[in-house]
C-alpha cells in the first residue's frame, strides 16, 4: 500500500537536502562536463604521431625519398637519426621512441632484388595498439618509379566507412561516455544516499514511522531519475556543441532507452545500498562494478573482440546495453523496435536488481 | 492481556551470535505511567526497546504493545507509538522547522490542524528560536527537545525513549523531565531506558536490567524496601584503608566509596551491622562513625546486580 502523500514528503526532503549539499549539486552538473571534455578530446584511437628513430645505412637517394614519405604519412614523427641496429633498440628501450627504422647499407638492392625485406621496423610491440598502427607501415610501397605506384595497385578489398566516415572517435566516445557517467553517478548517488541516512541514524528513525519501504524506496529514487534525464540532456548538448556528436535516430527513442538505463543503475545502486554498511563501502562496490562498465561494455574495446568468457560478462552489464542503445539511435538512426532486446535486458536487470534490493532491505535492524 | 497494561511481555529474548543480549524478560507496563529502564550500557535496554516497537525481532517470547503482538504486523502500531532514538536521528541539513513538517507529512497529520500543531511544539519545545536553524547547528539540549518534539508530535499513546538524556547538560535533563511528567499527565504511556539513578527515582516504576536479564521491579519505594539489605554508612577519614578493612569483614555484599564516606551493603540475615563495623574499625585504630542508613536507588542497584555472586558464596 503505498501512499501518495507520504511519497511526496519523501520527494521532498530528498530534494530539500539535495539543494542545501553543494558538493553533491555541483558534481550532478560538473561531473558529465568535465568528463565529456577531458575524455572527449583526449581518447583517440586513431593513432598519430608515433615517435620514430631512423636508422639509415643506405643513404641513397632513395632511402632518403622513403624516409621523407614515412614522415609524410603523420603516423610517425621522426624525432632522431641513429647510425646502427643496436642504436635503435637502445632509444626503443629507454622509451625514448616507439619505432625504429632500420634501412640496411644495401637497401637499393633488396628493393629491386624483392627477395628480402628492404626496410626493417623495430617496434614496441608491448602496446598492440602501437603494434597494430605499425603494421599498417606494411603496406607501404617502395618502388623506383614512384609515378607508376597509384596505378599498379589496385587493392582488392575496399572499405567505406558507414557512419562515421571523417574517422572521429568522439563519434564513438561520446554514446558510450553518456552510459559511463550515468553508471558512476547514478549507482553512486543511490548507494550512498541510503546508506548516509543509515550511517546518521535517520534510518532508525523513519522504519518506525509509518512510512514503507517502498514509499522509502522509491522516493529517494524518483529525484535521482530526473537529475539523471538532466545529465543526458547535459552530454547530448555538451556532445553536440563541442564534438559535433549528431543524434541521427529518435530523440524520444534515446529518451526511452536512457530511462530504462537510469532505472538499472538506481536498482542497483539500491541493491549496493542494502549490502554496504558505510558510505566508504558503497563507493567501494560501485567502483568494482564502474570498472568493467568501462572496460567490458565494449565503450573502449570493440565488444567482438573480447575473448567469450568476457563477452558473457559484459552482456551482464546495463552499460554493454546502453551503449549499443546509444550508438545505434545516435549513429546507426536505428530505431527502439530494432534494439528492443538491448531494452528486454536492461529492463530484466532492473527487475532482478530490484527484487533483490527489495529482499534485502526490510524495515528492521536485525 | 490485561486492557489497564500498555506493554506486557513475556520470556521476551533476544540473541546476537553467541550473545544473550536480552533473555527471559517478563514485564508489565501500566498505562499512563513513566516506566524506566535502568541499567549500565550493554545490559539490554536498547534491545529490548526495539524488539518492543517491531525493530528487531526477538529470538523467544512475545509481547503485547498496545494489544498488538509482538512479533507480528507492526505497521497498524506504528502510528500509536513515538520513538526516540538514542542517537539523534532527525535531518542535520534541515531546518527545525521542516524536520517538524516532514515528520507531519509522513503521519499524514490532518492537514488543516498541521500548522497550528508545529506552532504549538515549537513554543512548547522552546525551539521557536531554532525554527529557521539547522538542525546539525543546534546544542545537544535542542537538538534532544526537536526528538521529542518529533517523537510526540503525532500524539502517540506509548513513548519509547532510549537513553534520551545520555548528551544533554542537567539543567536541559531537569526540563526534559518536566515535559516528560506534562506528557505522562494527559495520559501517554513512557517507556525511557536510563543509566542516571536521579532518573530513574523519578519514574513511576522501574526495572533494573543487567547483562540482559531483569533483576529487579517495581515502584522505586519498593525497590528500596525490597533489598534485604541493611545499610552502613561509614564516615572515615581515611576512607581508603576503612574500604579494604571493611571489604574483607565476612557478610560485607559491597562496599561503595562516595567521597569520604562509605555505603556498605551487608544481608539483613545476618543482622544490625553497623556496631560490628564500628568495633572493628577502631580495632584497626581507624577514626570513623558507623551509622545505618535508608537503602538509596544507587544502593538497590548495587544489591541486586551483585546477587549472583552473594548467593554462590
Amino acid at each position: 500500500m503505498m501512499s501518495l502523500s507520504r511519497l511526496a514528503a519523501i520527494i521532498r526532503k530528498e530534494v530539500r537536502q539535495l539543494r542545501r549539499d553543494r558538493l553533491t549539486f555541483g558534481m550532478i552538473v560538473g561531473l558529465p562536463i568535465i568528463q565529456m571534455l577531458l575524455f572527449g578530446y583526449a581518447i583517440n584511437t586513431d593513432v598519430r604521431n608515433l615517435k620514430t628513430a631512423i636508422a639509415n645505412q643506405a643513404g641513397t637517394h632513395l632511402s632518403r625519398q622513403f624516409v621523407a614519405e614515412l614522415a609524410q604519412t603523420q603516423v610517425v614523427n621522426i624525432v632522431s637519426h641513429t647510425q646502427s641496429p643496436e642504436a635503435l633498440e637502445a632509444l626503443l628501450r629507454r622509451g625514448e621512441v616507439s619505432i625504429g627504422v632500420y634501412l640496411p647499407s644495401d637497401f637499393d638492392r633488396r628493393v629491386v632484388d624483392r627477395d628480402r625485406s628492404a626496410v626493417h621496423l623495430l617496434v614496441d610491440g608491448s602496446d598492440p595498439t602501437i603494434l597494430g598502427v605499425a603494421n599498417q607501415l606494411q603496406n607501404m610501397p617502395v618502388q623506383f618509379d614512384s609515378a607508376e605506384r597509384e596505378r599498379d595497385r589496385q587493392a582488392a578489398v575496399a572499405v567505406r566507412p558507414y557512419y562515421n566516415p571523417e574517422r572521429r572517435t568522439p563519434i564513438n566516445i561520446v554514446p558510450g561516455l553518456m552510459g559511463v557517467i550515468l553508471t558512476m553517478t547514478m549507482t553512486l548517488f543511490t548507494a550512498v544516499a541510503i546508506v548516509r541516512e543509515r550511517e546518521r541514524g535517520n534510518l532508525e528513525l523513519l522504519i518506525n514511522t509509518p512510512v514503507s519501504s517502498a514509499e522509502l524506496m522509491v522516493g529517494k529514487v524518483i529525484p535521482y531519475i530526473v537529475i539523471g534525464m538532466l545529465q543526458m540532456a547535459l552530454i547530448l548538448g555538451v556532445g553536440r556543441l563541442l564534438f559535433d556528436v549528431p543524434v541521427r535516430g529518435s530523440l524520444i527513442d534515446l529518451y526511452l532507452a536512457a530511462t530504462a538505463f537510469i532505472a538499472a543503475n538506481l536498482a542497483l545502486g539500491l541493491f549496493i545500498s542494502t549490502a554496504a554498511k558505510t558510505q566508504f563501502q558503497a563507493m567501494q562496490m560501485t567502483v568494482f562494478f564502474l570498472l568493467p562498465s568501462i572496460l567490458l561494455s565494449g565503450f573502449m574495446f570493440p565488444f567482438d573482440g573480447m575473448p567469450r568468457f568476457a563477452q558473457y560478462l559484459g552482456e551482464l552489464l546495463p552499460n554493454t546495453h546502453f551503449i549499443r542503445l546509444t550508438r545505434g539511435i545516435m549513429l546507426r538512426e536505428a530505431s527502439i523496435e530494432e534494439l528492443s532486446v538491448e531494452l528486454l535486458s536492461l529492463a530484466a536487470f532492473t527487475v532482478l536488481a530490484m527484487t533483490a534490493a527489495a529482499l534485502r532491505f526490510t524495515k528492521k535492524l536485525d | 492481556m490485561n486492557p489497564e497494561l500498555a506493554i506486557e511481555a513475556r520470556g521476551l529474548g533476544k540473541r546476537f551470535g553467541s550473545l544473550d543480549a536480552v533473555s527471559r524478560l517478563n514485564l508489565e507496563v501500566p498505562r499512563g505511567q513513566i516506566y524506566g529502564f535502568l541499567g549500565p550500557n550493554g545490559s539490554g535496554k536498547s534491545t529490548t526497546i526495539r524488539m518492543l516497537c517491531g525493530l528487531l525481532t526477538p529470538t523467544e517470547g512475545t509481547a503485547t504493545v498496545l494489544g498488538t503482538e509482538v512479533p507480528g504486523d507492526s505497521r497498524a502500531l506504528k502510528p500509536r507509538i513515538g520513538y526516540m532514538t538514542q542517537k539523534f536521528s532527525l535531518f542535520g541539513d534541515m531546518t527545525v522547522a521542516e524536520n517538524l513538517q516532514f515528520i507531519a507529512e509522513i503521519y499524514s497529520y490532518p492537514l488543516d490542524e498541521r500548522k497550528t500543531r508545529i506552532e504549538h511544539l515549537l513554543d512548547n519545545y522552546d525551539l521557536r528560536d531554532q525554527r529557521a536553524q539547522l538542525a546539525a547547528t543546534m546544542s545537544g539540549g535542542q537538538k534532544q527537545r526537536l526528538a521529542l518534539a518529533c517523537a510526540v508530535l503525532h500524539h502517540p499513546e506509548l513513548l519509547l525513549l532510549d537513553e534520551p538524556t545520555s548528551a544533554v547538560d542537567p539543567q536541559s535533563r531537569r526540563d526534559f523531565w518536566a515535559d516528560l511528567f506534562r506528557l505522562a499527565e494527559a495520559g501517554t504511556t513512557i517507556l525511557v531506558s536510563t543509566h542516571y539513578m536521579d532518573e530513574a527515582e523519578r519514574c513511576h516504576r522501574l526495572a533494573i536490567l543487567d547483562r540482559g536479564v531483569k533483576v529487579a521491579d517495581g515502584t522505586p519505594a519498593e525497590l528500596k524496601a525490597g533489598t534485604g539489605m541493611n545499610v552502613v554508612e561509614v564516615t572515615a577519614d581515611d576512607p581508603y584503608r576503612a574500604q579494604t578493612l571493611i571489604a574483607a569483614l565476612p557478610d560485607v555484599a559491597s562496599v561503595t566509596q562516595l567521597g569520604v564516606r562509605l555505603r556498605v551493603l551487608i544481608p539483613e540475615s545476618r543482622g544490625e551491622a553497623d556496631e560490628r563495623i564500628g568495633a572493628a574499625l577502631s580495632a584497626a585504630g581507624i577514626d570513623a562513625t558507623a551509622s545505618p542508613s535508608t537503602a538509596t536507588l544507587e544502593d538497590v542497584f548495587v544489591a541486586v546486580t551483585l546477587k549472583p555472586r552473594t548467593l554462590a558464596a
